[in-house]
């Protein structure tokens, strides 16, 4: 059995991943992908490169799924993100959740995904014909204009 | 005391480094640490954005004291999913 927990630079494979939360206990499967938009804005984005402060990401993926666990009373719960360049259309983030009934599994789902956008020490840029803007990070600080200029000359 | 900074995806490159050498007085906090970085990196974060510091895998407390050994990085503003 692969890890219910995972960050790889292999292409993820939902069905494998969501496989792992089936039991015959349980009556609602729900899986969500994340997958890598083709335009910022109107600009036409050419793929993703992810980085991971990996050992941290993990232990913070693994504390997700303990907390949504608990909070939603169910014990199936995979989450697998992908890292390095992610080509446009590709699943870059899974979540598998599995409960004995529908409700708690959409919620879960739903919750596990803000909290890795919220606290999984991840990035992601999205790299254009004429340039790369790092995600999130420059949002609050500057428009967005002048953060697509500014990471044009990246070191 | 001796630290290794490490700096992840904005900051990285921002900075243009990976891995920083960094002395810091004994008892040195997380805010002294951060005020170091901005005094050598005045262009990383503006001053009304917070750095946010890992310490040993684990987000860390302005007022936290640092110590020789701990893994100390920088966090932008995460993006996964």
């Amino acid at each position: 059995m692969r890890a219910l927990i995972e960050i790889t630079h292999e292409p993820l494979n939902p069905e494998q991943i969501t496989n792992q939360v089936r039991q015959d206990g349980n009556g609602a499967v729900v899986t969500f992908l994340g997958t890598t938009r083709d335009s910022f804005e109107g600009k036409r984005v050419l793929k993703l490169d992810y980085e991971a402060y990996e050992d941290m990401a993990l232990k913070k993926m693994e504390e997700i799924r303990q907390e949504i666990c608990a909070e939603f009373g169910i014990a199936d719960l995979a989450i697998s993100h992908r890292i390095g360049t992610v080509d446009i259309g590709q699943i870059s983030l899974v979540v598998a959740v599995a409960s004995p009934h529908r409700k708690e599994a959409f919620y879960a789902c739903n919750k596990v995904v803000d909290r890795v956008k919220e606290i999984v020490p991840i990035w992601k840029k999205e790299v254009f014909e004429d340039g790369s803007r790092w995600v999130a990070c420059e949002d609050h600080e500057f428009t967005r204009t002048e953060a697509v200029t500014l990471n044009t000359d990246n070191a | 005391m001796h630290l290794e900074v490490t700096f992840f995806a904005l900051y990285r490159e921002r900075a243009g480094l990976r891995q920083l050498a960094l002395e810091l007085p004994e008892g040195g906090t997380v805010s002294d640490l951060t005020g170091a970085i901005r005094h050598r990196f005045p262009n990383l974060a503006p001053s009304n954005v917070n750095i946010v510091v890992a310490v040993n895998a684990e987000y860390a407390d302005h007022d936290l004291a640092l110590q020789e050994g701990d893994e100390v990085c920088l966090i932008p503003p995460v993006s996964g999913g």
